[in-house]
């Protein structure tokens, strides 16, 4: 299994606080990884870290072969021009809590926008592309809508093919579910579960612990900004040595 | 336990209750049809104080569509359009510049918002139309090279004088616009790869733009009218026009009154341009125009905030 990602020694300070204390992270090409921990516990930022929306204060995130935000020269990390990095950003798709749809853009618009602005793909080839993707996440006929005129597991989807669309290595997501209404969760599991079974690369902070035991590959456990657990779901969830993470997850699962 | 009495007024029996179909009827606001009585009564009285009054309206007729005055009306219309484009233009620039990681460029944005929006408007009409008095000579190398009196003509002074002033106002509310279009519209374009040019050209612009809409709509009716203080500079706008009548014929009030008239329809004209623009655009979120019943209900809603 080659790699796709390596996170080296992240660390991260707002202010006085320190968010994440030094994590180190590897994922395979086709596997799928689940974040979890408690609120608070840097999870999210740790995947912001990893695409760059976050610039870490120390350490670094390999994708596929280049340093996210630098390039080495003469053994030290040069940082990279704007433009370079989001061209490395856009290897990496991700979704958001909050859907981050463009709200003056169409579904279709949404979808279309990074193929046709940032790979300079035409409108025709951008259109039919997307459409394809709508379809895979069961969209299609609401190309035209707006935004607006969506429930948030309809958002949601459109903009895991709005991510999709850039034919990124990695997908991240950054909690999917957690601002959907309960009944509208399980449309969006269903479309990841799909990616995941056709050998998409995904990490995924959630705190749907039934998603990770049954999709994941590995399972992390954050605490406190420190990765306190890391393994396959059936060990980490059942049998977790770390007494924290027995608490945590008590906590979740009752 | 306090003591209920028996027989108070909210003690409805069950048996009492009527069926299904009962009559409601509506409360009765007699404090309405009051109120609104006097208020016609006193717009009654001022119109027909007007009407009696020493105004001969037969001359506000004759002046109404006079050579003069509808060619003045032009140049109003122009100067205002040139002035608002301007000002849009320095708005929109000076308002990304607030908003840039460089500290200098956000200070000269700082700068001009507070020169031009701490001084008057008059006291800058008059700066520009004297501006030769500070530069005798425009002189670009290899561009220009002319007598500033040539180069800032009434015409000019009056479009740099609204348009730059405009342009200070506009600045911060572009800035306001920007910054309250969602944080997370910037990060879904950046993880798309896109870069902070295409970002605010693509996203952010065109989210700011709806935001601000209603904001700039106000700015062409106020500049239409702001374009009134040209008059001070020789520039042969509508009022100049017809001071320049009434200084001959002595109708100063008929005049007067033709320039208000021509300002109305053109607010007017305006404000129902402004009307649709926003429905057009309001077909998203990013706007709430969410009354879609028509002009009519609009033109009547209430004063939200303080139209220039």
């Amino acid at each position: 299994m080659s790699l796709a990602v390596k996170a080296v020694g992240i660390r991260k300070s707002f202010g006085s606080h320190e968010v994440l204390k030094g994590l180190d992270l590897e994922v395979a090409y086709g596997e799928v990884l689940c974040i979890l921990g408690p609120s608070g516990s840097g999870k999210s930022t740790f995947l912001r870290c990893i695409n760059h929306l976050e610039t870490p204060n120390g350490g670094y995130v390999w994708v596929d072969g280049a340093i996210m935000g630098y390039e080495l020269n003469r053994g030290a990390l040069q940082e990279l021009p704007v433009k370079r990095l989001r061209a490395q950003q856009s290897q990496l798709g991700m979704v958001f809590q909050h859907f981050n749809l463009f709200a003056h853009r169409t579904v279709l618009g949404n979808v279309i926008e990074g193929p046709m602005v940032v790979r300079g793909l035409s409108r025709d080839e951008a259109e039919a592309r997307a459409m394809g993707l709508l379809e895979q996440v069961g969209m299609a006929a609401k190309a035209s809508a707006y935004p607006s005129q969506l429930s948030g597991g309809q958002k949601q989807r459109v903009a895991i093919a709005r991510a999709l669309a850039m034919e990124p290595r990695v997908m991240l997501f950054d909690e999917p579910t957690s601002a959907l209404d309960p009944e509208l969760v399980g449309e969006v599991l269903e479309v990841m579960r799909n990616l995941a079974r056709g050998g998409t690369t995904m990490i995924v902070v959630t705190h749907e612990i039934g998603f990770a035991r049954e999709v994941a590959d590995r399972v992390v456990v954050m605490i406190d900004g420190e990765i306190r657990e890391m393994g396959a779901p059936q060990q980490v969830l059942s049998d977790p040595g770390d007494p924290r993470v027995r608490s945590f997850l008590s906590r979740v699962l009752a | 336990m306090p003591h209920l009495p028996h027989h108070s007024p909210a003690a409805l029996p069950l048996i009492d209750l009527p069926g299904p179909d009962v009559t409601v009827r509506r409360l009765r606001h007699p404090g309405r049809w009051i109120s609104g009585g006097i208020v016609l009564l006193l717009l009654a009285i001022i119109v027909r104080a007007f009407a009696v009054g020493q105004i001969q309206w037969t001359v506000v007729g004759q002046f109404l569509t006079a050579g003069v005055i509808v060619t003045g009306f032009g140049w109003t219309l122009l100067i205002s359009a040139c002035a608002l484009a301007l000002g849009v233009a320095l708005g929109f620039a000076f308002g990304i510049m607030r908003l840039s990681e460089n500290p200098i460029l956000r200070f000269a944005a700082w700068l001009y918002v507070w020169i031009f929006r701490g001084t008057p408007v008059l006291l800058q009409l008059l700066i520009w139309f004297n501006i030769a008095l500070v530069f005798p000579r425009l002189y670009i190398p290899g561009l220009v090279d002319e007598r500033m009196v040539d180069v800032v003509t009434p015409f000019v002074a009056a479009v740099l004088g609204l348009g730059v002033n405009e342009g200070s106002y506009l600045t911060e509310v572009v800035r306001g616009g920007i910054g309250s279009v969602d944080r997370g519209q910037k990060e879904a374009a950046h993880t798309l790869g896109m870069t902070p040019g295409q970002t605010m050209r693509r996203i952010i612009l065109p989210q700011t733009v709806r935001l601000i809409l209603p904001v700039l709509g106000n700015s062409a009716i106020g500049m239409l009218k702001f374009s009134s203080l040209a008059a001070t500079i020789a520039m042969g706008e509508m009022l100049n026009a017809a001071q320049r009548i009434y200084f001959i014929n002595g109708a100063v009030i008929e005049l007067l009154f033709v320039c208000a008239v021509w300002y109305l329809a053109g607010t007017t004209v305006l404000s129902i341009g402004q009307y649709y623009l926003e429905r057009h655009f309001g077909r998203d979120a990013a706007t709430a125009t969410s009354d879609r019943r028509g002009f009519w209900a609009w033109a009547r809603r209430p004063a939200a905030r303080g139209e220039a």
